[in-house]
């Protein structure tokens, strides 16, 4: 028996419900083959990062500037190039690339940094043939003067300003750190975003203790960080229509296939593409369908959200309560 | 390997690419139009080197270059034009390749010429003496080329990068053509009319033009289009060459050897073609006129048709002498100017017709000096001319009388006062002779004095700017003078004068704008706008002296309107008052900041400038001002644009006027020039010089043979720096890397007993404990130089002590200056009084023990960050009471002996380094020469200690004598300590010995005491127009020493690729990308077998550099070290200098070793180091500019190289790896320095 494996998401309909999220491999176009002959239902391109465009535009300007027009003999040091490439073109470009080589759905990632920085990059990504475009919102609130209701209403406007200079789906990409976090998913997809992706997973200092440099270091997910998407979707799927993107965690067929069974309409992944390689989304979707095949399910669709908070029996499985039910079944092995 | 399309330094190959021969050239340049035949002339505002090169590009085939100031740019343009596609008249792009000198830019020159291809190059000053020889040849076998000269001052008893025209002159017997251009409009003209009649001639050209005056001038002037170019060109003329041209299918042979019986014949059967050149070029000038209205003579004439006084002259001077004409005319007196336009050959006729026939008195003004000769050349010349004139032509049949005088040596001031000062002198009965302008001869007395009140200037808008090196100063000037002269009639002239310090300097902008044509070839002393970008400025320059009555004054200050009076100077406030000028302010920084844009104030000043000169409507100026940021930013990014156009937008609001005080109310004074007394020689003429005075200083004041005062930075105390180190005794662990890498020893330690805090005045010092086992119970300080230090911050960067509490707080932190500076001040002033330690107390084997020694160089005017200056501090620390230094021409020796001050100092016993500069090329000759000259003193020394030693009784006890002539070549301070006392010993008896030998002894027995010598050079030295001289010194045998300070590229005359410039930078003649790995000059030192090499990199190792350092003293052949420095030219944060070198080292790029030939018989000489690398290439690449830029304009070529050099480290590793295992017996040494002992003599 053949069981259909496509899915609806942000109003595009893939061929699988494994996306490939964005990471150094999916802005390899050396990779793209691989991850679109695994089976992938979609692409997300690392991220266009409006600071680091800005930085880059002003390291060069600084280079180009430093020490010059001083010393009578070296006015300058560096010959005038016909491009720096400080741009989004580089990135842009890449997009171009994307759907020129994938017949697979390609989504561009946009973290900005200023009000027009979002509109403006969003458009370009746009114009260069982005299907979808996934807002990665994240930054770190380190100003203790600021609420947040006032993050959060930032976050709403943003979403605002973006969908109304861009068609392509828009899917908002956060962390999970809000007070309340179901009622800023409502603002967003109220504000126009097709789809939310829980959680982005970012990188957090590091101390070496060699020299005692703090350092950002990103380390690679484990399964069991994808609890955490699962339970925010598997709480968010009865009351939103938008659609649902589980990251974090993904690493077996089964995560993914848990994250889809609570509501998610895709299960992205990355960390285990990056340990294992793209066909580590051929190994998971083989489990999802021999899971599926062995249960009679016949599609992705029948089963996404079968066991959101709305659809189980026991509804405050999902709340607070669950956490004594845990530790009330711990058993010590000692 | 590189690819086929693209040459090893990454430029496209010939006849790929682009069609376009104008490009940004005119696309700049479009403004107006003449309607002449053939053309659409295009007004551009450009500089002379960029008139010329155009020219010279579009008319060759083959550009042979080698960079010299002030000719470099030249060179670069050319490269740039190749590399971007440009092509010349016939379609092709021509062929640009940097040579490892000048004397190879020409010999490739001769080569291509010989072949039948059209070629050129440019130079100036020592890089023209260097294509002398071929030259003589080019011209002897009349093959047409043009070298374009931005004629420059030839180095005599110092170097001087500025203009005169000692080196054209020295070029004037090889039989090139040579015609000289007085403005940049006719480095242009001049440019097209020498690839003229060069063909048409044969005879090669030499097109020179004033250095800096002209080559850096900017102005507007009308561009010869290519169609007039191709005009003035007879194509039969270039077929004729190229028939001529060297080739197997027709062969010939030329360059013969000649005897006694022919030699003589042959070389007058040139004369025919050098005669004809005068015709040629005077009908190439009546073509140029024809073609674009612009009619030039051989001689031009300018000023009263009746003049009893002409001067005659050539080059830029030509301008302040015409406009001094037309001031004088105008009032009625009778005085004119010829300016010579071809000099050789001379055109005697000419320069007669060009006279007025009233001439009484004709003054010829040379821009050179020739010792010895009756008169200078063109003086000469003209007398001769003279001497062919019939009476009769002129009137009252009397030939004018003729005197001549010198002015505009090395680019000093020649200006309309001065002008007026020879037309007065020509006006006496008996004027002087061979006279000098513009300076004060109070020793030969044949200066002229002059008025310095009389002025001609009359430009509409005369600015001058004062900025701080690099703040973007003069780049905005450059811009607005652009903005000027494409949008309104009005003429634009810009001139720019940089500082002799490469940190913290000052550069003086002067920009005028006037309907009429600027002949005003000198700086403007009556402003009628004045910028001040820096506040500090105020306090310690005059810098309102330029200042007209009434002029407009606009300074950056980060002080509010209402408080500036309060507080200016009494100096200022005078200035103010006594011109009337009318004062504006803004806080340039905040508003900058505000933009986005920190630290810089050049886009908000620029905006300034405009609102307040009405050269433009303000709206205007700020939409073109917009403009020009769009092309000037634009490929560097978007955000960059926009923050500088958002600068713009906010300025006008932030510029207020100063409310100014009718009276002085002002009690603080200017700083003074020098810190506390200072010798007589820096009071009198160093302090003068640092003022800005130099030019008032008569020539008694200075030193006939250019031997100046070691130690003399101290006493300019220029505080440049933000932020100060402040030392953390409680934190401090004794290790001295703070100071071992600062650049500009301005973090000193010093280790003492306690007792000397007891002394009044060093209770300010903060102090701790010195932990030493052989020294225990003394007391160290860690001390910073407050006004000396640049606050580059690599002393903190290296400092690895920190608090356990609080990681940011090291044992040494920076901090506010302005919260430390009075406090450290007088604690730099007790450190200074402590003793210094006795320097036989600790091995200076450590870095800790060799930061215990005294610097010897302090202070320098080098860049911040230099990976350089550590290495010369160090060797001064560890040698510098007896070493000798030969410097290369390059940053060491302009950081190491640019006036006013230098670095070099001594120690308290008046001992120190002594240094000395000859050349670029040949400073290996130069130290083996030293050393041969300390050798040869040396072995005649032992001859006569010997001699007085011997007989009984002796004149010398022999026990001393015997102990002296053991201990000539010890080394270590106690050794030398010891063999000092026994020579002090040996002149006391010298001194009681009546006997010639004893006199001659006394003289030389300094030199029995060891003597170290260290050959100091940059890579472009070692690995390029050195290369030759230093291989022969490396096979001498000799006990000389070199240290490389390898920055990979040239730095001193601005990023040029030398052969030590890796694969993948991106450097100028190698804009994409360097396509063959750097030389191993390690290598080849190698080969000899019997000279130590080591490869050093301060950064990452500082105890292996120490011990390289020893170990090449101590071998007593010939050592090198090459030494990794990083450079403002590989575009990183150079606070990172010392943990850059650190990455390259890891990466591979720069491994580190020693091969010690000095090792015992059969053991491996060879031994690295340094680990294996263990971090990608590509991340230390990426880390510098210099790399990372290439991947931005060229990822895949970026890529393919970076490939390349990746295999490059790991062959490179492999290779030294093998080679640590190979045993090797060094040659036998013996010591060559002994020319014969006193029994061979017999």
């Amino acid at each position: 028996m053949s069981v259909d494996l496509s899915t609806n998401y942000l109003g595009l309909r893939l061929r699988s419900p494994i996306v490939a999220s964005a990471s150094p491999l999916t802005g390899d176009p050396a990779m793209w083959e691989s991850i679109e002959q695994a089976g992938a239902g979609a692409l997300v391109l690392p991220s266009l990062f409006e600071e680091q465009i800005e930085r880059d535009a002003f390291a060069v300007d600084n280079v180009l500037d430093s020490g010059t027009e001083a010393f009578g003999e070296s006015l300058s040091y560096f010959p005038e190039l016909e491009s720096y490439d400080t741009g989004p073109s580089r990135h842009l470009a890449l997009v171009e690339l994307a759907r020129q080589r994938l017949s697979i759905p390609v989504i561009a990632s946009l973290n900005g940094t200023s009000p027009g920085g979002w509109v403006k990059y969003a458009r370009h990504l746009q114009e260069a043939g982005a299907q979808a475009i996934e807002l990665n919102v994240y930054n770190v609130i380190v100003d203790p003067h600021r609420s947040g209701s006032d993050v959060e209403r930032g976050y709403v406007e943003l979403v605002e300003e973006v969908r109304a200079e861009v068609q392509v789906p828009l899917a908002v990409k956060l962390g999970p750190w809000f007070t309340s976090f179901g009622h800023l998913a409502l603002a967003l997809e109220a504000a126009g975003a097709d789809g939310l992706v829980l959680f982005n997973r970012l990188y957090q200092p590091d101390i070496d203790l060699d020299t005692l440099d703090v350092r950002p270091r990103l380390q690679l997910s484990t399964s069991a960080e994808a609890q955490l998407p699962l339970h925010w979707i598997g709480i968010l799927r009865g009351f939103m229509k938008c659609s649902l993107a589980g990251s974090t965690g993904v690493h077996e067929g089964a995560d993914a296939l848990k994250l889809l069974l609570a509501g998610a309409d895709v299960a992205m992944t990355t960390s285990a593409l990056l340990r294992h390689g793209p066909d580590r989304i051929a190994t998971m979707l083989s489990w999802i369908e021999q899971w599926m095949v062995e249960r009679e399910y016949v599609s992705i669709e029948q089963l996404k959200g079968s066991v959101s908070q709305r659809n189980v029996p026991d509804p405050e499985v999902y709340e607070r309560a669950n956490y004594y039910q845990v530790l009330q079944s711990f058993r010590s092995t000692r | 390997m590189p690819t086929k399309a693209d040459d090893i330094n990454g430029r496209k190959a010939l006849g790929r690419g682009v069609s376009s021969s104008y490009g940004d050239f005119m696309a700049q340049a479009a403004i107006s139009s003449t309607g002449h035949d053939l053309n659409v002339q295009t007004r551009a505002v450009v500089d002379g080197n960029e008139a010329a090169a155009r020219i010279a590009h579009l008319a060759s085939e083959v550009i042979a270059i080698y960079p010299i100031t002030p000719a470099s740019p030249m060179g670069e343009l050319a490269d740039d034009w190749s590399s971007k596609g440009r092509t010349n008249l016939w379609g092709a792009v021509p062929e640009v390749i940097e040579m490892q000198s000048e004397a190879g830019a020409a010999g490739t020159l001769h080569g291509a010429i010989t072949r039948g291809a059209l070629g050129t190059t440019f130079t100036s000053s020592q890089g023209l003496l260097l294509m002398l020889p071929n030259m003589f040849k080019i011209a002897g076998e009349l093959t047409p080329t043009v070298i374009h000269v931005a004629a420059r001052t030839v180095a005599t008893h110092a170097l001087s990068i500025f203009g005169d025209h000692s080196d054209v002159m020295a070029a004037r017997t090889t039989g090139f053509a040579m015609l000289c251009a007085s403005s940049v409009q006719e480095a242009a003209d001049f440019a097209a009319i020498a690839h003229a009649a060069t063909l048409d001639t044969r005879v090669p050209f030499l097109h020179f033009f004033d250095g800096f005056r002209t080559s850096h001038e900017i102005a507007t002037i009308d561009v010869p289009s290519e169609q007039q170019l191709a005009a003035l060109i007879d194509p039969a003329s270039i077929t004729a060459h190229r028939a001529r041209g060297l080739d197997p299918d027709r062969p010939m042979l030329r360059g013969s050897a000649q005897n006694p019986d022919v030699f003589f014949q042959a070389r007058e059967a040139c004369n025919p073609f050098h005669a004809s050149v005068p015709g040629v070029v005077q009908s190439k000038m009546d073509h140029l006129a024809e073609l674009t209205g612009r009619r030039y003579n051989l001689v031009d004439y300018f000023g009263a048709p009746d003049a009893d006084r002409v001067i005659v002259l050539m080059g830029s001077g030509a301008g302040a002498v015409r406009e001094t004409v037309a001031a004088l005319t105008s009032t009625g007196d009778r005085v004119g100017v010829a300016v010579v336009r071809l000099f050789r050959p001379f055109p005697t006729e000419a320069v007669l017709a060009a006279l007025p026939p009233s001439t009484q008195t004709i003054v010829v003004l040379d821009r050179t000096k020739e010792p010895g000769a009756p008169f200078e050349p063109l003086h000469l010349d003209v007398l001769s001319a003279l001497w062919h004139s019939p009476t009769e032509s002129w009137a009252d049949g009397r030939k004018p009388r003729v005197i001549g005088g010198r002015y505009g040596l090395s680019s000093k001031e020649f200006t309309p006062a001065m002008v007026k000062a020879v037309f007065d002198e020509a006006s006496k009965d008996k004027p002087r002779n061979k006279f000098t302008v513009g300076i004060i001869d109070d020793v030969t007395h044949n200066s002229l004095t002059y008025d310095p009140a009389f002025t001609t200037d009359h430009a509409r808008v005369r600015a001058v700017f004062f900025g701080l090196g690099a703040d973007g100063t003069v780049g905005a000037n450059k811009n607005t003078t652009k903005i000027v002269g494409h949008n309104t009639d009005l003429e634009v002239q810009a001139y720019f004068v940089y500082d002799s310090k490469k940190s913290g300097s000052m550069t003086i902008s002067h920009v005028r704008f006037d309907p009429e044509p600027i002949n005003s070839t000198y700086l403007i002393d009556r402003a009628t706008f004045v910028g001040v970008h820096q506040w500090d400025f105020l306090e310690r320059m005059d810098v309102l002296k330029v200042a007209a009555p009434g002029a407009t004054v606009l300074i950056n200050s980060p002080f509010p309107a209402d408080e500036i009076w309060d507080r200016l100077t009494v100096e200022v406030q005078e200035m103010i008052i006594e011109r009337d000028v009318q004062l504006h302010t803004i806080d340039a920084g905040a508003v900058a900041k505000a933009a986005g844009l920190q630290g810089r104030v050049n886009t908000v000043m620029q905006t300034c400038f405009f609102a307040l000169s009405n050269v433009l409507p303000t709206a205007q100026a700020i939409e073109e001002l917009k403009r020009a940021i769009t092309l000037s930013y634009g490929k560097r990014g978007d955000v960059v644009v926009q923050r500088n156009i958002e600068a713009v937008d906010t300025t006008l609001a932030q510029l207020f006027p100063v409310p100014l005080g009718k009276t002085v109310t002002a009690t603080k004074h200017r700083r003074p020039t020098l810190s506390g007394a200072a010798p007589d020689f820096v009071e009198r003429v160093t302090a003068r010089m640092l003022a800005g005075e130099g030019d008032l200083l008569p020539v008694s004041a200075l030193p006939p043979d250019g031997t100046f005062p070691t130690g003399t930075s101290r006493y300019e105390k220029r505080t440049i720096a933000t932020e100060i180190p402040i030392w953390e005794a409680d934190l401090c662990i004794d290790c001295g890397k703070c100071a071992i890498v600062c650049p500009h020893a301005a973090i000193r330690m010093k280790v003492y007993d306690a007792t000397e805090l007891q002394v009044d005045g060093a209770q300010v010092l903060k102090t701790k404990s010195f932990r030493s086992r052989e020294v225990p119970g003394m007391s160290l300080t860690v001390q910073v130089a407050p006004d000396d230090c640049t606050g580059c911050g690599l002393c903190v960067t290296a400092c690895p002590a920190h608090d356990k509490s609080e990681v940011k707080r090291k044992s040494i932190n920076l901090q506010p200056i302005g919260e430390h500076l009075e406090v450290e001040r007088v604690a730099w002033d007790a450190f200074r009084a402590l003793h210094e330690a006795d320097q036989a107390l600790w091995d200076p084997a450590s870095v800790k023990t060799s930061q215990l020694r005294e610097p010897l160089f302090e202070f320098s005017g080098a860049c911040l960050g230099c990976g350089e200056t550590p290495y010369i501090k160090l060797l001064t620390q560890l040698f510098g009471d007896h070493m000798l230094i030969a410097n290369a021409t390059g940053c060491s020796s302009i950081f190491g002996g640019n006036l006013p001050t230098t670095p070099y100092c001594t120690n308290d016993e008046g001992r120190g380094p002594a240094w000395s500069n000859s050349l670029f090329e040949d400073n290996a000759e130069f130290g083996l020469g030293i050393r041969l000259g300390v050798d040869a003193q040396q072995h005649s020394a032992l001859g006569l200690l010997a001699k007085l030693s011997e007989g009984s009784p002796s004149h010398i006890d022999p026990a001393l004598a015997a102990a002296i002539a053991a201990g000539v070549q010890d080394s270590g301070d106690t050794p030398i300590r010891e063999q000092r006392e026994r020579v002090e010993q040996l002149r006391a008896a010298l001194r009681a010995i009546d006997d010639p030998s004893a006199t001659q002894l006394l003289e030389l027995c300094g030199t029995l005491v060891r003597k170290t010598v260290w050959i100091v050079g940059g890579d472009g030295w070692a690995y390029d127009i050195g290369a030759g001289g230093l291989d022969h010194v490396l096979g001498s045998g000799r006990n000389v020493n070199i240290l490389v300070l390898d920055t990979e590229v040239y730095s001193n005359t601005g990023g040029q690729a030398s052969k030590a410039t890796p694969r993948g930078a991106v450097a100028k003649f190698a804009s994409g990308g360097k396509g063959i790995a750097k030389k191993d000059l390690g290598l080849e030192a190698m080969s000899f077998g019997d000279v130590y090499v080591a490869q050093v990199a301060l950064g990452s190792s500082d105890i292996q550099t120490v011990k390289a350092l020893l170990e090449a003293e101590a071998w007593p052949g010939v050592s090198l070290v090459i030494a990794y420095s990083t450079c403002i030219a590989h575009g990183f944060d150079m606070r990172q200098s010392m943990t850059q070198q650190k990455l390259a080292v890891k990466s591979g790029h720069w491994p580190l070793y020693r091969y010690r030939p000095g090792e015992e018989e059969a053991t491996k000489p060879f031994q690295l180091d340094s680990a294996a690398p263990s971090v990608p290439y590509a991340e230390f690449a990426g880390s510098e500019a210099r790399f990372a830029m290439l991947r931005r304009s060229n990822p895949s070529r970026a890529d393919e190289l970076m490939t390349l050099a990746q295999a490059d480290v790991a062959a490179r590793w492999h290779y030294y790896e093998q080679l640590a295992a190979v045993e090797r017996t060094a040659p036998t040494h013996i010591d060559v320095a002994i020319i014969a002992d006193s029994d061979d003599e017999s």
